[in-house]
């Protein structure tokens, strides 16, 4: 049981946290053919598009409502409104997702009543799919837009119960921990117990990393718009990580699909659960495939725990992709010494170390270093604190812009645990070969003393 | 009219400037950047700008004052170089709350500057001002002067809001932060008659490092580069110069100018970007040395330095000809770069099938006509659907951009170059054109697009269809 503190202090230094809008866009940007619009100053499209091009090397959709000073003091509603029309010209989606940001909250611009003014001058657009969501930069993190808009998109798309469910159809809630990869792991799983998923949001469909046939200027792939409104019939939600409880909540709320979260993909016991409920609600036996897994992610938690072992780790993360990684390696004998993340969660309290602070790299250098600190994981970020402390890192989350195939690192399941588990054995033992091979004076410390 | 009103104002109607002179004073009060279009604007924001000029200097804390979006979504994202501290890439930002909002920011801003203070000891501390504190009227000025009284360290107040314009404009504000607070509040250890000012360049992936060798071996100090691998002390003593080159003329014109002015340092504007352009620029840094009192000797050791250079240089892409005669160039950059490389790839073979001239002056294009003839195919705005066209119709065989449009490019199929600010090689200088050839040469010849060009032996359903089987009997 852990304490959960937010630092205090005036300034952040090399921030871990990321804000709300950049979740929000990124979570509209798995909806197939849409296009996400910030609505604020140009800069506030402009950062998150060339965070999201270097994490996913990946052209990325999203545009802006250029708000300028005079525009913000005296509100929004034209530049809106000439924005969606811009777009809809351009780049005709089927869908465009409005996340708002610090400037134009503070204004108070109420974007669910300028599309509401918008559809009545524009009775073009009156069924015309228009998602706002709020998602002020000055509260909350990264993850708490994308799990904002995925409970809008579900509110505002409501997809009603509509007659007979279909017994094989579920519905997965993804939470913004989850790459492309993942999902394409996790659609492997469902469809082997002979489920049909839903994913909302569906990044593997958009930004997985493909060539399409042609130039497009809004999502590659993702889930159709007609897909969400047909939700209502699936026969179970199941939500990954605690972010998506609210959303599966809606879904439950309108739709009447019951639900279950599952906090953590990464593990044998969490595993375990998972593969037992799917085989629960699909009344199919589990595949001999993941028999064969799970028995392979044993050995390799065999094989990975002398490496693993006694290892003492930081880790600044996101709160979902915290508990479920962080766990895995307490679960492998790992000691988290150093915990950072970003934003409140229900989850951060049951992690197995004695404090999450809510704060920044700064602060989880300088644990790192207090504590002895052996390994550290978070995202790119971490790379000007590893050039200090000289530790090896692996790098998770989001931007890993120093690095290729970040939409295809891959945690869930037996087996992506089980391939986590080498990686990161297989790191620590290149930086033990490196930096700390047996010598001569290893087991005498005055010869140490004195080579040092 | 608020003070930072004003300074826009000064910076749109900068009389240095190429296009302004073809002004009439209403169009200049209009302001130079065009009017952003809601839904259909693409680029970065004041601010932007603002840390863009400014970040490179290595010694000093870059603290944003504003919510996380700022500075979180954004940072340890350039790729300067620094040959000593390594300060300036850490992420320094207030990351104002929803307490901050209603009470205002100012205080959290002082205690920010402090703990920086304590915990850094940076030789300067740049406050960056953002949408959100310019809206509930914080104000860094005054901030700042407190704190540097106090603090007894030099904190500038940087007064570029996201909202006020786009990058561009954000530049130029960096360049009055500088004017106003920093140039001119220091003296250095001794002065040369070789004393020369850089502004405008920011060491990206350390190209400045390509040409200071050559500035050393002529004797010619950087007394102060702003803002590349630059030092805060340096810019703050950079008035003693005895002559300065500007080298992007859009972003920081303002600062050569008003040296000038202030100063009586002669500027000229030139680039390191091309084999002639480099010795243009150092024939001309050694003109305006020896109009200010520089020996004589200097131009004589200068033009000796520019022939073995270009000999050099040219003999080392005379290897490439073969291989990269008559490829065919799509070149979408802006401004001064639009023209300075395109005589270097030239002379490597290349053709130039279009070259944008979007953020070009007049001059600019005189440039390219010059150099390319009247036929020169000057491409006003490409839309990235018309790039995308022209590539996979193989218009053209390599695309030379920025980031931005990179994607463009790759999912066409066609080899593509960075030639802006977050690319990984340094193309400044003799050296630079040749590492550039090099390059160009690398990615056409890849083996892999022979590769990726083929089609899967399938059709849309995943039948192997019969052309697919003749394709695979090859």
């Amino acid at each position: 049981m852990a304490i959960v503190s937010q630092v205090k202090k005036s300034c952040t230094v090399n921030p871990l946290k990321m804000s709300q809008p950049l979740g929000g866009a990124l979570a509209f940007m798995g909806v197939c053919n849409t296009m996400p619009l910030l609505h604020g100053s140009q800069g506030c499209t402009s950062f998150g598009l060339v965070l999201l091009v270097r994490h996913f090397k990946e052209a990325i959709p999203l545009q802006t409502t250029a708000m300028s000073e005079v525009a913000t003091v005296l509100g929004g509603y034209e530049n809106v409104e000439q924005a969606i029309l811009n777009i809809y010209k351009r780049t005709s989606p089927d869908l465009i997702g409005i996340c708002s940001t610090g400037v134009t909250e503070i204004k108070g611009d109420d974007v669910d009543g300028f599309i509401k003014v918008f559809r009545k001058n524009h009775p073009d657009f009156i069924n015309f799919p228009l998602i706002a969501v709020s998602t002020p930069d000055f509260s909350g993190a990264f993850q708490d837009g994308w799990e904002k808009t995925v409970t809008r998109i579900i509110e505002t798309i409501a997809p009603m119960p509509s007659g007979r469910r279909a017994e094989t159809r579920v519905n997965v809630l993804p939470g913004c921990h989850m790459t492309p990869g993942d999902l394409d792991a996790l659609r492997q799983i469902f469809e082997d117990f002979g489920l049909e998923p839903s994913f909302l949001p569906d990044l593997s469909g958009s930004l997985d990393g493909h060539i399409p046939d042609d130039f497009t200027p809004t999502t590659l792939g993702g889930i159709s718009v007609d897909e969400i409104g047909k939700m209502g019939r699936a026969v179970w939600t199941i939500a990954i990580g605690a972010q998506m409880r609210t959303a599966a909540e809606a879904l439950e709320r309108i739709s009447n699909v019951p639900f279950r979260v599952f906090e953590r993909l990464c593990g044998l016991v969490a595993n375990d659960e998972f593969f037992a409920f799917l085989a629960e609600i699909s009344g199919q036996p589990v595949p001999q495939k993941y028999r064969r897994q799970r028995s392979q992610l044993v050995d390799a938690m065999l094989d990975g725990h002398f490496h693993t072992g006694g290892c003492k780790l930081a880790i600044g993360a996101e709160p979902d992709l915290l508990f479920d990684v962080g766990s895995l390696l307490h679960d492998m004998g790992m000691e988290l010494v150093a915990v950072v993340t970003t934003t409140a969660s229900p989850v951060l309290d049951r992690l197995p170390t004695e404090e999450v602070l809510i704060g920044d790299l700064e602060d989880l250098e300088s644990r790192a270093k207090v504590r002895g600190a052996e390994f550290l994981i978070t995202n790119a970020h971490g790379r000007q604190m590893v050039a200090r402390l000289k530790l090896p890192f692996f790098r998770i989350g989001l931007p890993i812009f120093d690095r290729l195939g970040a939409a295809h690192i891959v945690t869930v399941g037996y087996q992506g645990t089980r391939d986590l588990i080498f990686a990161i054995a297989n790191m620590l033992i290149a930086h033990r070969e490196v930096h700390h091979d047996v010598n001569q004076a290893s087991w005498c410390p005055t010869m140490e003393q004195e080579s040092l | 009219m608020t003070p930072l009103n004003a300074k826009i104002q000064e910076v749109f109607s900068e009389p240095a400037c190429g296009i302004n002179q073809g002004k009439s004073e209403k169009e200049r009060k209009k302001g130079c950047a065009k009017q952003l279009q809601p839904g259909g604007a693409a680029g970065g924001c004041a601010f932007d700008g603002a840390k863009i000029a400014l970040q490179p200097f290595t010694d000093v804390a870059h603290l944003v004052h504003g919510p996380i979006a700022c500075e979180g979504n954004s940072w340890d994202n350039r790729g300067a170089r620094s040959s000593g501290s390594a300060l300036w890439r850490t992420g320094f930002t207030t990351d104002m709350n929803e307490t901050d909002i209603v009470f205002g920011g100012e205080k959290r801003l002082y205690k920010a500057i402090k703990e920086i203070g304590e915990k850094y000891d940076p030789a300067a501390i740049f406050v960056y001002q953002t949408c959100v504190p310019a809206m509930i009227g914080d104000d860094i000025n005054v901030v700042c002067k407190a704190a540097s009284e106090k603090f007894g360290r030099p904190v500038i107040p940087v007064n570029a809001p996201g909202f006020v314009g786009p990058k561009n404009l954000g530049n130029k504000l960096a360049g009055e932060a500088l004017l106003d607070h920093v140039i001119g509040t220091a003296e250095p250890d001794y002065v040369t008659p070789y004393d020369i000012n850089i502004i405008g360049e920011y060491n990206l992936a350390g190209e400045l490092w390509q040409v200071k060798p050559l500035l050393d071996e002529l004797g010619i100090r950087i007394l102060s580069c702003i803002s590349g691998d630059g030092k805060y002390q340096e810019a703050a003593y950079s008035h003693r110069a005895k002559a300065a080159m500007m080298v992007c003329s859009k972003a920081m014109i303002n600062v050569a100018r008003k040296m000038n002015e202030r100063y009586e340092i002669p500027f000229f504007e030139g680039s390191f970007y091309g084999i002639g352009d480099t010795s243009e620029a150092l024939r001309e840094i050694s003109r305006l040395l020896i109009s200010r009192g520089a020996p004589e000797e200097l131009m004589a050791r200068t033009e000796a330095l520019i022939a073995r250079e270009e000999a050099k240089a040219y003999a080392a892409i005379v290897p490439f000809r073969y291989r990269l005669e008559g490829k065919r160039v799509l070149l979408i950059t802006g401004g001064v770069k639009s023209w300075s490389v395109v005589a270097a790839l030239q002379e490597a073979g290349l053709k130039i099938v279009g070259t944008s001239v979007k953020k070009s002056t007049k001059e600019d294009k005189e440039r390219i006509k010059q150099i390319m003839g009247e036929v020169a195919h000057m491409i006003e705005d490409m839309t990235p659907r018309e790039m995308y066209k022209m590539l996979r119709e193989a218009r053209a065989d390599i695309m030379l951009s920025g980031g931005r449009s990179q994607f463009v490019a790759l999912k066409a199929a066609m080899p593509w170059l960075d030639i802006n600010q977050e690319r990984h090689h340094a193309y400044m200088g003799y050296d630079g054109m040749v590492e550039l050839v090099r390059q160009i040469e690398k990615s056409l010849y890849n083996p892999i697009w022979l590769q990726v060009r083929r089609p899967a032996p399938w059709d849309g359903e995943g039948r192997i269809a019969k052309l697919g089987m003749a394709m695979a009997a090859e």
